[in-house]
């Protein structure tokens, strides 16, 4: 609990600035809603004919002049790419950062064994995410309800729930790499999630990449895919707790026998 | 092995094919106040992070407080104070927050004690740990491994940094756990604070322990250092060590019989002469160039 407290007590001040950073851009996009909508007709149709680039931003089945249609495409690049930055952040510097800044000498010379100091750094990273995604929904709730548009609840909030998975699973990914390095590992970090943002536009793109969006959980966590369908994709999430269990998995095993530099 | 605050067998550690250690055996009887005496990479580093659990041992075993270094580690953390050789502690933490984050990861209320070392070691609990000089942040590392009360210390060059009037009130300290029946581990390439503060002491060279004994049994060797002024060159005088000559006076160490040099000497003209135990210094580099023999 001691470690938990101070892990969280050390990231605070990064998760806050990527809460509110996402959060208010969400609030803008949202506050300009009402203005764009009364523009959006022509627009919309422009968006829906710029071919391969507008299956890849979901706008073939979303219509952007709807609300939904708007904050599942917004809100997906938003919080999709932020938080998904923010998660491959805190995930791949939990371990690391130890050895990185000299302190897992001071740390692990303390009476706990190196699984009781795993968990506690994973329940830091997890506690984050959560923390960062209700901060943000209850932003964007209050905002769609402040510009007094009827909130779609059920579509919205699975929305939301597919983009916390998506996060969970990148940094629980990168909380098992995390584990392997010993310098921090800042590129990878950003390098892995920018990835799995890239695959899932590849998916989208053509027919042939498609197997694609079971890989990546961008695939899962698709504004277009969720509003119009009304669900989640169940493959695509299996492969992703997957995945997490995954690194969940070598981070435990890897830490537990790591010679600490 | 109730007795024995550290006991390892053929312990051995290779990074790769790089050694860190190798074989190496060592015990240090409970209540001691034990010297590690080695130049740098020699593997005392890696001795005490091995023997802490921080790297595994490549093979080999060890047991400290009578605890097994693999099965009971974090019984044998509980026990122990561990000083770093380089310590770094979390950015942006204020000096008191590491010392009761420290005793809370040892689920320990240790403020007297803390504030008692705090004082004795004149530490400014109020600053930031970034903002601390070398020695300050030695002094961090210091109250940290001391405040628990732990029977086993730990320090890897502790004095590296501190002030000589620290470094005598941090020996004085140290004394005082020791008298408590804490035993003390002290990793040093100073020799002199070996020799002043240790009872017992071991050196490590190239992962492996090439002496072990009390401190004044180490410095007491069959050898003396001679200094001499006259006329006396160095073909005369068999198996003799370290000669230097300057200005006509000429230094040496001798490790024959007594009566051998008196002769020796009797034939020439000498205006000078001081016979005189070696310092601890001179034995391990000694014990260094002879690659390990007993002297």
């Amino acid at each position: 609990m001691t470690l938990l407290r101070h892990e969280f007590r050390q990231a605070w001040k990064s998760l806050l600035i990527w809460t509110l950073t996402i959060g208010a851009f969400i609030m803008i996009c949202l506050f300009m809603y009402p203005e764009m909508k009364s523009q959006m007709d022509g627009i919309s149709s422009i968006f829906s004919s710029m071919g391969a680039f507008t299956a890849a931003f979901g706008l073939d089945t979303l219509d952007f002049g709807t609300l939904k249609g708007f904050y599942g495409i917004e809100c997906g690049n938003t919080l999709g790419i932020g938080g998904a930055l923010f998660a491959a952040l805190a995930g791949i510097g939990a371990l690391a950062k130890e050895e990185k800044n000299g302190t897992a000498e001071f740390l692990l010379t303390h009476p706990m064994s190196r699984a009781e100091a795993v968990t506690a750094k994973l329940a830091s990273v997890l506690l984050q995410v959560a923390a960062l995604n209700i901060t943000v929904w209850l932003i964007a709730m209050g905002s769609v309800a402040a510009i007094g548009e009827p909130v779609a609840w059920r579509e919205f909030a699975l929305l939301h729930l597919a983009f916390f998975l998506m996060q969970v699973e990148l940094a629980c990914i990168c909380f098992g790499i995390s584990a392997f390095l010993w310098k921090g590992g800042l590129g990878i970090g950003l390098g892995l999630a920018l990835m799995m943002y890239f695959l899932g536009i590849v998916s989208k793109l053509t027919d042939s990449a498609e197997a694609l969006k079971y890989l990546t959980p961008f695939g899962y966590a698709d504004g277009a895919d969720i509003l119009s369908t009304g669900g989640i994709n169940g493959t695509g999430l299996l492969v992703g707790l997957g995945l997490s269990i995954l690194g969940i998995a070598l981070a435990y095993w890897k830490y537990c026998r790591k010679d600490i530099r | 092995m109730g007795n024995k605050a550290i006991f390892a067998e053929n312990l051995t550690k290779y990074y790769g094919k790089a050694r860190g250690i190798d074989r190496l055996n060592l015990t240090v009887e409970a209540g001691d106040f034990f010297g590690f005496i080695g130049p740098n990479g020699a593997g005392k580093s890696t001795t005490v992070r091995t023997l802490l659990g921080l790297i595994a041992p490549t093979s080999g075993q060890a047991q400290v407080l009578g605890l097994d270094i693999a099965r009971d580690q974090k019984e044998i953390l509980k026990r122990t104070g561990y000083l770093p050789s380089d310590t770094a502690f979390y950015h942006g933490m204020r000096v008191r927050e590491v010392l009761k984050l420290s005793a809370d990861l040892r689920r320990k209320d240790c403020r007297a004690a803390a504030a008692d070392l705090c004082e004795r070691l004149q530490l400014d609990t109020e600053k930031k740990v970034e903002d601390l000089s070398f020695g300050n942040r030695k002094k961090v590392g210091i109250v940290c491994a001391l405040q628990h009360d732990p029977e086993l210390l730990i320090l890897d060059e502790p004095t590296g940094g501190l002030d000589p009037l620290m470094q005598h009130e941090f020996f004085c300290i140290l004394q005082e756990r020791n008298r408590k029946g804490t035993t003390v581990f002290l990793s040093s390439h100073v020799l002199s604070e070996i020799q002043r503060y240790c009872t017992r002491a071991a050196v490590i060279r190239e992962g492996s322990i090439i002496a072990c004994d009390s401190v004044e049994k180490l410095a007491q060797t069959g050898a003396r250092r001679i200094t001499l002024r006259g006329d006396l060159r160095r073909e005369e005088l068999p198996g003799v060590r370290d000669w230097t000559e300057q200005d006509g006076t000429v230094s040496f160490l001798y490790n024959g019989l007594p009566n051998d040099l008196i002769r020796i000497l009797a034939g020439k003209d000498i205006l000078e002469l001081t016979v005189a135990e070696p310092d601890l210094e001179e034995i391990v580099l000694h014990f260094y160039e002879k690659g390990g023999e007993q002297a």
